[in-house]
């Protein structure tokens, strides 16, 4: 499978969408929309076919040792496989309501995908740092130019949380790179060279800080989680199904792939600091989502939560016959959980967006009986939000199930905390449902249209893959425990 | 003098010779277009010559100026710098001076660019003085070259006072440095056991501090910036800038004047605080030259990194590296910035485009001028995909060779800061004017207006072009600079 090549697919298209843009206002929807669905049909067909996992080696910048290293196997298959879905649904989900440079907009959309797409596959410090960075501007575009009322602030403090932490992690790659250099004599960026790198325990403790920072950030993990609510609310509804389906994604990505294999032990540590914020961010995220008003920040909060699930498992460190081992539960939770929770909130935030297209609010106050007008949105976002609190036989239950699971061997009192979690989010996921579907109809909604073909078909969609993996998990889970193992062949 | 001498000499002959006869073809016609032809004609000989002037090998000529790789590297540089600008300000000059004296103008572009070459060379306090001189007094010319409006004269007269306040400085700590070591060589003109040679240093680099405009010696920056035309703030911010740096980074490494342990600490110290107090000036202002200029300022302080490093013998051939490319990318996207700014200015009448307002939805009127603002501003901030992440990554590196922390946090925080003010720029330009009507807006300014500046607007784009090329395949780039840093010195 070629990566480089499919990441240069998307670059394109993106200078084509722009371009299209000349020929019809409409064109660029559908340069985006075809692109997203070839490339994710190339990347089925090899997943499918079984060659998925490649590696490519190519010299870049000779003189730091530096390759272009792109690399994908079990993990960033699956990541991949959903960033492409999910850049078909963005681009679905602001169909018709980005109106003004559409071709700009889709060219956004594009870059801000090829980037993550890099970031999943690139095994080489210093490229992965260039796509994380390269994601982040189509980012910012697209909240400061299509945004609501508040967009630039929100776009300002969304790019600054992540430059800043960004940094962090450059000196940190830098260090490390550099002490690496001063015990082999080799200067290097290469992940797979770094992995037995010998640092004094005080130098990969504060390394690898470095690195989480940057991670929980994006992440985001309380208390760096400040940026998310205001990114959300102000993203248009394309924005926000990226940012919550795909780029909190990387964060976690980054922990999973880079803290913990580069600094096992420091990460062992720091595991119960670590899991303590996860916990928090659990409570902290489900109260939070519980006091919003604006169905956007609900959820947007309600995304702080999930994700402190994903820390809580993937710092879920083991007993291991003396030493710290890591916890393949926790860590396969953790997986299981990104995925469900980029279809669950996507599909949530593509909701907020139908509702604010239509109402021109998101205010909850002034919505309220909306299943009588809208019976098809009211059953979707019923399932949705029912999946989002974590219903068995959906996804993000078993995603949950083996993080609390794989904590629980780690840290009792933590997991029973997050435990208490899942309450909290039915309390908001319930609420969220009563305040805008049921009820009395309120008399001031003006009469709305209820989903179509086009949104029924990405929902529908979305669906199944949550049926699926809550029902039949166990695909997801094969593709995920080699990639797990390997990541811990303790140096 | 040798024949292989004059071969390494060959720029700047051509260069002279070049300047004597556009001196010759304005005494006998007065055209602006034949002036810059000339111009163009003596740059691009000059540019050709830098390869033979290398093939010569390195030359220490007289004991006075040094040719080598390192010094044609910021030749280059220069030249480059110098086209750009010529052809940035021809229809600058054609539109704003009204008065028939256009062509002198490209005379004094000539000389400057001849003392930065010479300054890059110097290894003698004589040279240094030359070149710094050479260049400054052109400056002052160039700065003050429009006659209306009172602001160029100010800012010329501000820039000829300090200057010369931080000339004589200099001077007084070269007769210091003379008296105590008895040679004006740089490789003999310190002694870190003498106090007269330390205190004739700190004069020295104090002198050096104030045309790099390095905290607390900056003042006069944002004033001159602003006064000045546009396409002369260009040149002055990086051909004057990058002159001094160049002659610093030799100077460090010849003379080890950076031996004395409280010298080393006050270059630390300036660098921080320029570094910190560049960027948050830079965050309260609103008029864009204002915000280069104060950005200029926490540029300079990082690259302070490099001549810290360039103390130590062992790290001197990276502290080099580090100098040209970072100058490389600093004169690239920095050149970009104020093309832009100068093709703006070039149609309007009044003052500069340089208020930020003047930027509003820049995006959608002149998407190419606006995408190249946008790839220099965010070089200038460090984002990968531009060769300022290049050059941002090059001092990461030189600061970790050095272990030289407390400059590379202050790095880290002087570019978190510097985000903010950056991104200001580009969110300007995405802004909808509140006046126009989309649809309308494409067509809104006349396109006969506009017709006219596309050998600047070319430029500009080429510009952009190298930012973002050279930010994805820098490796060009590196190899001509590790080899002559490589080179350097022996």
């Amino acid at each position: 499978m070629n990566i480089l090549g499919l990441i240069l697919f998307l670059l394109i298209a993106g200078g084509v969408a722009w371009a299209a843009e000349r020929v019809n206002p409409n064109a660029p929807r559908w340069v985006g929309l075809i692109a997203f669905i070839a490339a994710g049909a190339y990347v089925a067909n090899a997943w499918a076919g079984g060659y998925a996992y490649a590696n490519q080696y190519i010299e870049w910048i000779p003189r730091f040792g530096i390759h272009v290293i792109l690399s994908m196997d079990g993990l960033s298959l699956m990541l991949t496989a959903l960033t492409l879905f999910l850049g078909a649904v963005a681009v679905v989900s602001s169909w018709t309501e980005t109106k003004r440079r559409t071709g700009f907009f889709q060219f956004n959309v594009l870059w801000v995908m090829a980037g993550v797409v890099g970031v999943f596959t690139a095994l080489d410090l210093f490229l992965f740092f260039f796509f994380w960075e390269v994601m982040l501007i189509p980012m910012y575009f697209l909240i400061a130019i299509w945004g609501h009322e508040n967009k630039a602030f929100a776009a300002m403090k969304f790019f600054l949380f992540t430059q800043i932490s960004g940094l962090l992690m450059l000196f940190a790659i830098l260090a490390l790179v550099y002490f690496n250099y001063a015990n082999t004599g080799s200067i290097t960026f290469n992940y797979n060279d770094l992995l037995g790198a010998e640092l004094a325990p005080d130098v990969a403790f504060y390394l690898m800080l470095g690195f989480f920072v940057a991670f929980v950030v994006k992440l985001p993990g309380v208390p760096f989680h400040t940026w998310l609510p205001d990114a959300h609310t102000q993203a248009p509804t394309a924005g926000s199904v990226i940012l919550a389906g795909i780029l909190l994604k990387t964060g976690a990505y980054g922990l999973i792939r880079f803290v913990i294999p580069l600094f096992p032990d420091a990460s062992a540590q720091f595991a119960n600091w670590a899991m303590f914020l996860g916990a928090l961010s659990i409570l902290y995220g489900g109260y939070m989502a519980y006091s919003q008003s604006d169905f956007k920040r609900l959820v947007a909060y309600s995304s702080v939560a999930h994700m402190g699930f994903v820390l809580l498992g993937a710092f879920a460190f083991v007993d291991a016959g003396g030493a710290a081992g890591m916890n393949p539960l926790g860590m396969q939770g953790a997986v299981v959980t990104m995925i469900a929770h980029g279809f669950s909130t996507a599909a949530l935030f593509m909701m907020a967006g139908a509702l604010q297209e239509r109402l021109h609010t998101r205010e909850m106050s002034n919505m309220g009986g909306l299943w009588m007008r809208a019976p098809r949105m009211g059953v979707m976002t019923m399932f949705f939000v029912v999946a989002s609190v974590g219903m068995p036989g959906l996804g993000n239950f078993i995603g949950e199930f083996l993080v609390l699971l794989g904590a629980f061997q780690a840290n009792v009192p933590l997991t029973v905390a997050a435990a208490l979690g899942v309450v909290v989010a039915a309390v908001y996921g319930l609420v969220l449902l009563q305040r805008a579907f049921q009820g009395e109809p309120n008399p001031d909604v003006p009469a709305m249209r209820d989903f179509g073909l086009r949104e029924m078909t990405v929902m529908t969609l979305m669906m199944a893959a949550l049926i699926w993996i809550g029902v039949y998990p166990q695909p997801l889970l094969d593709l995920s425990a080699p990639v797990i193992e390997t990541l811990w062949i303790a140096p | 003098m040798t024949g292989a001498d004059l071969q390494a000499l060959a720029p700047h002959l051509v260069l002279i010779g070049g300047t004597l006869a556009l001196l010759l073809a304005i005494s006998f016609v007065r055209s602006h277009v034949l002036a810059l032809a000339v111009t163009l004609a003596t740059l691009v000989a000059t540019l050709f010559a830098l390869p033979a002037s290398n093939a010569a090998g390195a030359r220490v000529i007289d004991g006075f100026l040094a040719i080598d790789a390192y010094a044609n590297f910021f030749n280059a540089l220069f030249v480059i710098a110098a086209i750009a600008s010529a052809l940035l300000g021809y229809r600058y000059l054609e539109r704003r001076i009204t008065l028939a004296h256009r062509e002198e103008f490209y005379v004094l572009l000539l000389t400057a660019t001849l003392g930065a070459m010479a300054m890059a060379s110097a290894t003698h306090f004589a040279a240094f003085v030359l070149g710094l001189e050479v260049l400054s007094i052109s400056l002052y010319a160039m700065i003050a070259y429009p006659e209306e409006g009172q602001a160029p004269l100010e800012a010329a007269l501000k820039y000829l006072v300090l200057s010369g306040v931080a000339s004589t400085t200099q001077l007084f700590g070269m007769a210091l440095a003379y008296a105590a070591t008895g040679s004006m060589a740089f490789e003999a003109a310190f002694s870190a056991s003498s106090l007269l040679a330390v205190a004739g240093q700190a004069m020295i680099l104090a002198g050096v501090a104030f045309k790099l405009s390095l905290v607390p010696f900056h003042m006069w920056t944002p004033d001159v910036y602003q006064g000045a035309p546009a396409p002369v703030t260009g040149f002055v911010a990086t051909v004057s800038k990058g002159a001094v740096v160049a002659l610093l980074l030799r100077y460090v490494v010849e003379t080890g004047a950076l031996g004395a342990a409280p010298l080393v600490l006050g270059v630390v110290i300036i660098a921080v605080v320029s570094m910190v107090v560049g960027n948050l000036l830079a965050l309260l202002q609103d008029n864009l030259k204002r915000i280069l200029a104060y950005s200029s300022i926490a540029h300079i302080g990082y690259l302070l990194i490099a001549v810290v490093l360039a103390a130590s013998i062992s790290g001197a051939p990276m502290a080099l590296e580090t100098g040209m490319v970072y100058l490389a990318g600093y004169f690239l996207m920095t050149l970009a910035a104020f093309g832009v700014m100068t093709v703006l200015s070039s149609e309007a009448g009044g003052e500069d485009a340089e208020r930020l307002e003047a930027y509003e939805g820049l995006f959608w009127q002149r998407p190419l001028l606006a995408a190249t603002l946008s790839a220099a501003a965010l070089s200038l901030a460090g984002i990968p995909l531009t060769i300022g992440f290049i050059a941002k990554f090059y001092l990461f590196a030189a600061g970790a060779e050095g272990e030289l922390w407390t400059l590379v946090w202050a790095l880290v925080i002087g570019s978190a800061i510097g985000v903010y003010y950056y991104l200001r720029i580009i969110f300007t330009m995405t802004k909808t004017p509140a006046a126009e009507d989309e649809g309308e807006a494409r067509e809104a300014a006349p396109a006969a207006e506009r017709a006219g500046a596309w050998e600047a607007a070319a430029v500009v784009v080429a510009l952009g072009a190298g930012i973002v090329v050279f930010g994805i395949y820098p490796t060009p780039i590196i190899d001509i600079a590790r080899a002559a840093a490589q080179a350097f010195g022996g």
